[in-house]
C-alpha cells in the first residue's frame, strides 16, 4: 500500500484550508478593483529637477475638489496621481496646479469612463464562465472512453474543482495584497486568471492522462489493483514531470516578475502564485478527490 | 539515419535565415521592424462613445463608415505616423454601443489630439413643428424636443461649404459673415423636397446639438445650396466653413477613455521585456541542460527555434507588440519546453524497460502526445476565449499566447524528435546512458 492510498484523506486538508482562507480573504477584504474596471484616472508626472513630496503634490490638487486623489511616489522623482475619471478642462488645471511645484514632464495619463470600466468586469466574468465550461466538456470528451471505476465526466468535474482551488489562491492572495499594500485588480488581472485557467489544467490532465493509461493496462493484464493505489503510482510517476513542467513556466514569471516591465508585475505575480497553485493541488486535491468518489460509488454498490 | 541528419542540418540553416532575416528586418527600421503597441512607443489611445440612438437602423453601418472615414482624415491632417481610426462594438457580446478608438503614435498632448478630434461640427437641419414656432425653448432655455422634426438632413449630405458675406438686398443678412453650404446629389433632392413641401415653415439648423437659427422656407430652393447664419464674426464663420469641409460627423460623439504614454516610460517597458526574456531563457536553458542532459539540450535547440519563428510571426502577420503581449510570450517560451519535458520523462521510461534509444525515442514521442495534446488543447481554448471576449489589451496577450502554442506544438515535436533521433546515441555506451538519463540518476 503507497503513501498516497493511505493518507488521501488527509492530504485533502492543505488545499482545502488553503481555499477557505483565500475565500475568507475575499471575502472580508474584498478585491479593489482597478482604474481600468472601475473607472478614473491616472496620471504619472515626473520632476527631473527633483525637490517636491508626495505631501507637496497632495496639497497642490487639494484645491481642485477632485474627490479622493492618491499619490504614491515613483522611481526618482515620479508620482502616480490617483483620481476619479477628470475631464479635459479639469485635467488641464491638474497640469497647471503641479507645474506650479516645478518643471513637470507628463509620462503617462489614463482617463477611463465607468461604462468601459464595467463592460471589462462583465466580459471577464463571462469568459471565465466560458472557459470553465469549455475545459469540463473538454475533459469529459477527451476521458471518454475511460469509464471504470469513474465515469469521465467526473474527471472533468474534479478538474474544474480543482480549476476553482488554482484561481481562488491567487485571487485570496490579492485581496490580501490590495489591504495591506493597495494592489488593485485591473484587466490584466482577469487575464492573468483566465490563463492560470487554461495553463494550471496541465498537471491535472498529465495525472489523469497516466490514470486512463494505468487503468487500461491494468485491464489489459487483468490485474485488479485497488483504485487508491493506482491512483498514487500514477501520481508517483508523473510527478518529476509535474513539477519540472511547472518549474519551467515559473522560471520564466520570476524573471518577468523581478526584471519585467512594471505595467506587468503584478500580473507575473498572479500567474506565479497560480502556477503553484495549480502544480501541487493537480496530487493533492484533483487525485484524492477521484479516490474519494470512487469509494462513494463502491460503497453504494455494496 | 543520413536522412534525419541532413533533414537536421537543414532545419538548422532555415532557422539560421530566419533568425537573419528577423535580424535584418530590425536594422533597416523597414517593413519588417517589429510594430509597437502605444504602451511600448508612446502615444494616446482615445474612445469615444458614438451616439447612434437618432440614425435609423438601416443608416447605421453607412453613417459608422463616414464618421470613421471623416475622423481619418482629421487625424491625417495633423500629421501623426501610422494612427488607427477604428469604430468598435461594446457591450459583453458585441451587441451594445458603437465606440470610436483613435490611437496616436508618438502623441502624448492628449489636449490638442482630444481639440483636434472633438472639433468636427455636427450639422443637423430639423423642421420646426407646426404651431410650435415660438416654444422652441422651454422657460429655462433648454430646447423643447417636441417643437423639431428629424428631416434625416445632415452634415453627411455636404460636399462643401465657403465662407460668403450676406448682400444687402437680404435684410437682415445685410453684409454679415455667413456659411453657404452645398449638398451633394442626394443632399440636394433632399433639400429640394423639404424645402418644397415645406414652404411657409421654419427649418431649424442645428451645429453641435445648438439651436444656430430656424429661417421661415420662402421658397422651393433646388439649386442645393443653403445658408448658415447665427451672429458669426468672419473668423468664426470662416472656422466653420472649414470644419465642415474637412466633414461634418454623422453620428455625435463624446470622449469616452484617453490614454496617453511617454515615450520614455514605453521604452524602459521594451528594455525591461527583453532582460527577462532573456534571463528567463538562460535559467531555463540552464536548467533543461543540466537535468534533461541531450534531450534537454534537444528542447533547448527547438526553444531556439520556437523564439526565432515566434519573432518571424510578429514581424510577418503583423503582431502589435504590448507590455501584456510580451509577457504572453515570455510565459508561453516557459510553456514551449513543456511538451520536452514530457517526452524526455516518458523516454526514459522506455529506456528503463531495456529499448534501444531509436525504438524509445520513436515509443516515447508517441505515448507523450495524449498529454501534450490534451493539455494544448486546453492552452487554446483558453486563448480563443480570451481572443474573442477582449478589448485590446487582452487581445494582444491572446494572439501572441495563442500562436505560441501552435509554434510550440510544431517545434517541440516535429523538431526535437528529428534531432534526437538524427544524434543516434548508443545507450549500451556509459556515456550514451548517461546522456538520456536526468536529474540525480548517473
Amino acid at each position: 500500500m503507497n503513501i498516497f492510498a493511505k493518507y488521501y484523506k488527509q492530504i485533502l486538508i492543505l488545499p482545502a484550508a488553503l481555499s477557505l482562507a483565500a475565500l475568507a480573504a475575499l471575502l472580508v477584504w474584498g478585491l479593489k478593483p482597478g482604474m481600468d474596471l472601475a473607472g478614473g484616472s491616472l496620471l504619472q508626472v515626473s520632476y527631473p529637477s527633483g525637490a517636491s513630496t508626495v505631501q507637496a503634490v497632495q496639497a497642490a490638487l487639494q484645491p481642485l475638489s477632485l474627490g479622493e486623489v492618491r499619490v504614491q511616489a515613483t522611481g526618482e522623482n515620479g508620482y502616480i496621481i490617483r483620481m476619479r475619471d477628470i475631464s479635459v478642462t479639469e485635467k488641464a488645471a491638474v497640469e497647471t496646479a503641479l507645474g506650479t511645484l516645478g518643471e513637470v514632464q507628463e509620462q503617462q495619463y489614463s482617463s477611463i469612463g465607468p461604462t468601459i470600466g464595467g463592460e471589462i468586469l462583465r466580459k471577464g466574468y463571462l469568459a471565465i464562465a466560458l472557459v470553465v465550461l469549455c475545459i469540463i466538456l473538454f475533459i469529459a470528451f477527451a476521458f471518454r472512453h475511460v469509464s471504470e471505476p469513474v465515469s469521465s465526466w467526473k474527471y472533468g468535474v474534479i478538474a474544474v474543482v480543482t480549476l476553482v482551488h488554482d484561481i481562488l489562491v491567487p485571487a485570496g492572495i490579492f485581496a490580501a495584497l490590495g489591504h495591506f499594500a493597495g494592489a488593485e485588480v485591473d484587466s490584466l488581472f482577469i487575464v492573468a486568471l483566465l490563463t492560470i485557467l487554461g495553463v494550471s489544467i496541465n498537471d491535472t490532465i498529465v495525472v489523469f492522462d497516466r490514470i486512463r493509461e494505468n487503468l487500461r493496462k491494468n485491464a489489459e493484464k487483468r490485474e485488479r489493483m485497488m483504485f487508491a493505489e493506482l491512483v498514487g503510482t500514477s501520481i508517483r510517476q508523473t510527478l518529476a514531470r509535474s513539477i519540472n513542467t511547472s518549474l519551467t513556466v515559473i522560471i520564466m514569471l520570476l524573471a518577468l516578475y523581478f526584471v519585467g516591465p512594471a505595467a506587468t508585475h503584478y500580473f507575473a505575480l498572479t500567474l506565479l502564485v497560480g502556477m503553484v497553485a495549480g502544480t501541487y493541488s493537480s496530487m493533492l486535491l484533483a487525485a484524492p478527490l477521484l479516490v474519494l468518489w470512487e469509494k462513494r460509488v463502491a460503497a453504494r454498490r455494496r | 539515419m543520413f536522412k534525419l541528419r541532413y533533414f537536421s542540418v537543414l532545419i538548422l540553416i532555415v532557422a539560421g535565415a530566419i533568425g537573419f532575416f528577423v535580424w535584418n528586418g530590425q536594422s533597416t527600421q523597414g517593413r519588417f521592424a517589429f510594430k509597437l503597441g502605444l504602451d511600448l512607443s508612446g502615444g494616446s489611445h482615445l474612445e469615444y462613445a458614438a451616439d447612434t440612438s437618432n440614425t435609423p437602423a438601416s443608416q447605421i453601418n453607412d453613417s459608422l463608415s463616414a464618421l470613421q472615414m471623416v475622423i481619418e482624415r482629421r487625424v491625417n491632417a495633423f500629421g501623426v505616423g501610422e494612427p488607427v481610426v477604428q469604430v468598435e462594438r461594446g457591450g459583453v457580446v458585441g451587441t451594445g454601443d458603437y465606440r470610436l478608438i483613435v490611437e496616436l503614435p508618438g502623441v502624448t498632448d492628449v489636449n490638442k489630439a482630444v481639440a483636434m478630434i472633438g472639433q468636427t461640427p455636427t450639422l443637423e437641419f430639423k423642421l420646426v413643428t407646426l404651431g410650435m414656432e415660438s416654444k422652441l425653448t422651454d422657460e429655462q432655455g433648454s430646447l423643447n424636443p417636441a417643437a423639431f422634426q428629424d428631416t434625416g438632413l445632415t452634415g453627411k449630405y455636404l460636399s462643401s461649404s465657403q465662407l460668403q458675406f450676406g448682400n444687402g438686398s437680404a435684410g437682415a443678412l445685410a453684409s454679415q459673415p455667413v456659411v453657404q453650404v452645398n449638398f451633394n446629389s442626394q443632399g440636394a433632392q433632399m433639400f429640394s423636397d423639404i424645402t418644397t413641401k415645406n414652404v411657409g415653415r421654419e427649418l431649424a439648423i442645428f451645429l453641435d446639438g445648438k439651436l444656430l437659427s430656424a429661417p421661415v422656407i420662402q421658397t422651393a430652393i433646388t439649386n442645393g445650396s443653403a445658408i448658415i447664419s447665427g451672429k458669426f464674426t468672419a473668423t468664426e464663420a470662416k472656422d466653420l466653413a472649414t470644419n465642415l469641409n474637412l466633414g461634418a460627423l454623422p453620428v455625435p460623439i463624446t470622449l469616452a477613455s484617453t490614454q496617453t504614454i511617454g515615450a520614455a516610460l514605453g521604452t524602459e517597458a521594451v528594455h525591461a521585456g527583453v532582460l527577462a526574456a532573456i534571463i528567463g531563457f538562460l535559467i531555463l536553458s540552464a536548467f533543461m541542460i543540466l537535468w534533461y542532459r541531450l534531450p534537454g539540450l534537444v528542447a533547448v535547440a527547438a526553444l531556439l527555434l520556437y523564439v526565432v519563428l515566434m519573432l518571424a510571426l510578429f514581424v510577418l502577420i503583423p503582431v502589435v507588440l504590448t507590455a501584456a503581449g510580451l509577457a504572453g510570450f515570455i510565459l508561453s517560451v516557459g510553456l514551449a519546453v513543456d511538451a520536452n519535458i514530457l517526452i524526455a520523462e516518458r523516454m526514459k521510461e522506455e529506456l528503463a524497460e531495456g529499448k534501444n534509444a531509436t525504438i524509445a525515442i520513436r515509443d516515447g514521442f508517441a505515448r507523450a502526445w495524449a498529454a501534450i495534446r490534451d493539455s494544448n488543447i486546453a492552452h487554446i481554448i483558453a486563448a480563443v476565449i480570451l481572443f474573442w471576449i477582449g478589448t485590446s489589451v487582452i487581445k494582444g496577450f491572446a494572439l501572441v499566447f495563442g500562436l505560441g502554442v501552435i509554434v510550440s506544438l510544431l517545434s517541440a515535436i516535429t523538431v526535437s524528435r528529428t534531432f534526437l533521433l538524427a544524434l543516434g546515441v548508443n545507450v549500451e555506451k556509459t556515456l550514451g546512458r548517461f546522456l538520456m538519463r536526468s536529474g540525480f540518476n548517473r
